[in-house]
């Protein structure tokens, strides 16, 4: 597939204005190009928030992602907001605490994002991390090496294990989304 | 990845451009949606050896600018509209001192305060208009991050070679979208450095022209002393009251743009061979236009796009040519019409023109020009 529209979206905090340009980044180090936009405004603390980028083996002309292809959904709130932005057959990739209603027509992957994050390493900062390990493992996007690169270019010197440590517990609950 | 391919923003890129242009003096006051220009001209310039101040406000931030400047540093000052009306004033000092500057406007929703994270074009009319008098104005306006570096470049080599101050017309979009680019070689890039005096001090006329109507121009603190006034000055530099000197001031300093224009202004243009429909489109609109016309272009209609790059001076002969052989000229804005005066002025007697305007503080969408193209074909 050519193209690629994504739209991460929780709370503001959670770290998705960098998970955007991470995974914008891991799309360059592929060779591919990538537009990274995000919204600010009143919601950029606390309430629904998004980051979005586009992926793309051509140019990319119009730089807003409008009906997306993946859709990362970490709270109700931010589901509620942005679901109908994601095309009928799109990958819906969700924190397990996310409740969604029955008869979507999404690929829905549920996953413990954030227990992941807050229960197994004890650090909710890397909530993000874990998530594009998920989305990553599960929509293949780009390739697992290149977000590893893009994550350790991009993260504070001395917390690269921990984020490598997020980055395979996301590709590890992907695997057994996808039933593997 | 090679080295010089980046994730790299708008602001960033802008800051990039300035520093390989030779910025070494930053001054302004912080302001969404520009405010990483100055954070990381403050982080940058001091490893250089340069300076940023954040000043007490918008005018000081200018004035800061304009007063390193007389000094031989190559300045820049950064803001969003509010910050832009407040520099106004400061912009026609530089334009009647002759003092090479560069303004970057990044444009959000207003009036006044508006809002502040959204992004518009509604100063594109103020870039020309907003300081009174009659007087030179040189504005570019990007719509990648990649052209964003390339004209701060330009931005700073026009400023030094016509003294004027220039301004740089972003928006909020192109200012913090993030995308792939690959920055030219230091050796890549032309330029361009301020004229300076070859006589001695006591010889020295500041404000006398040479042939290309730009005086030379001594850095302070060289042993060239000269005055420096917003007033009307003769070669010298001191006030006059005389209606002659007047005259010949506001006529030169207009026409060191007007009469140069041919080296000043640059544009692009895409299908425009057999175009019935061309999209007169500039900034981040000019994404969504590419969009549209390609779109069409797929389904059989002949549209074409004229981008204007310098927006000051007005690229007119060559929209003008054009319009004679297009059907409409469709004039996407996020204002509530601005330029599409110009294209009225210039094109209005050749060909139909269609504007198409968006205040909801979102960027047009390529499916917003389709239909307008559609209705009106």
């Amino acid at each position: 597939m050519g193209k690629y529209e994504v739209r991460l979206s929780g709370s503001g905090g959670q770290g998705l204005l960098l998970a955007g340009i991470i995974l914008a980044e891991a799309a360059i180090i592929e060779g591919k190009n990538a537009v990274q936009t995000q919204s600010y405004g009143p919601e950029a603390r606390g309430g629904a928030s998004k980051s979005e980028v586009l992926i793309s083996e051509d140019v990319i002309d119009f730089p807003k992602v409008r009906i997306c292809d993946i859709l990362l959904s970490l709270t109700q709130k931010s589901y509620e907001e942005y679901n109908e932005g994601l095309k009928d057959g799109g990958m819906l990739i969700i924190d397990n605490s996310v409740e969604i209603e029955e008869g979507t027509k999404y690929k829905i992957y549920s996953m413990p994002i954030i227990d992941t994050a807050v229960d197994v390493l004890g650090k909710p900062m890397v909530t993000n991390i874990v998530a594009l390990g998920a989305i990553v493992g599960v929509t293949k996007i780009v390739s697992t090496s290149a977000l590893e690169a893009a994550v350790l270019k991009r993260v504070p010197k001395g917390t690269e294990d921990l984020n490598r440590k997020a980055l395979t517990l996301g590709f590890e609950m992907a695997e057994k989304a996808l039933g593997k | 990845m090679s080295k010089k391919v980046k994730l790299m923003q708008g602001n960033e890129a802008c800051v990039e451009g300035a520093i390989a242009a030779g910025m070494r003096f930053y001054a302004g006051y912080p302001i969404t949606p520009s405010t990483e220009i100055a954070e990381l001209s403050a982080e940058k310039l001091p490893k250089l050896g340069g300076k940023f101040i954040q000043m007490e406000d918008e005018i000081g931030g200018i004035a800061a600018a304009i007063g390193a400047s007389l000094t031989g540093a190559k300045t820049m000052t950064a803001t969003s509209g509010p910050g832009f009306s407040l520099k106004q004033e400061n912009i026609g000092y530089a334009a009647i001192a002759e003092i090479p500057v560069v303004i970057v406007d990044v444009q959000r929703s207003g009036p006044s305060t508006g809002q502040p994270t959204s992004p518009s074009q509604g100063d594109m009319m103020q870039a020309k208009w907003g300081t009174h008098g009659d007087h030179p104005v040189i504005a570019l306006c990007p719509s990648s991050v990649r052209e964003t570096f390339d004209l701060t470049v330009k931005a700073f080599n026009l400023a030094e070679k016509y003294r004027t101050p220039v301004l740089l017309m972003m928006d909020e979009v192109i200012g913090h979208m993030r995308e792939k680019v690959e920055l030219p070689e230091a050796s890549e890039l032309e330029i361009v450095d301020r004229n300076r005096p070859s006589c001695a001090p006591e010889d020295y006329l500041p404000y006398k022209a040479e042939e290309n109507l730009v005086p030379p121009m001594a850095d302070f603190g060289t042993g060239y002393r000269y005055h420096v006034t917003g007033l009307v000055h003769d070669e010298t530099g001191f006030p006059s009251n005389s209606t002659e000197i007047a005259d010949q001031l506001v006529r030169r300093l207009v026409n060191k743009v007007e009469l140069n224009k041919e080296d000043i202004i640059s544009w692009e243009e895409e299908n425009t061979e057999d175009a019935d429909v061309i999209i007169f489109t500039y900034g981040c609109v000019a994404r969504a236009a590419r969009t549209a016309m390609k779109t069409l272009r797929e389904k059989g209609v002949k549209v074409g796009m004229f981008r204007p790059i310098t927006v000051w001076p007005f690229p007119e002969e060559r929209l003008a040519e054009l319009s004679k052989k297009v059907k409409t000229i469709v004039v996407p804005e996020m204002n509530l019409g601005q330029m599409v005066l110009e294209v009225e002025r210039v094109s209005g007697k050749y060909t139909k023109i269609e504007r198409l305007n968006k205040v909801d503080s979102q960027i047009i969408y390529p499916e917003e020009i389709i239909a307008k193209i559609e209705e009106v074909l």
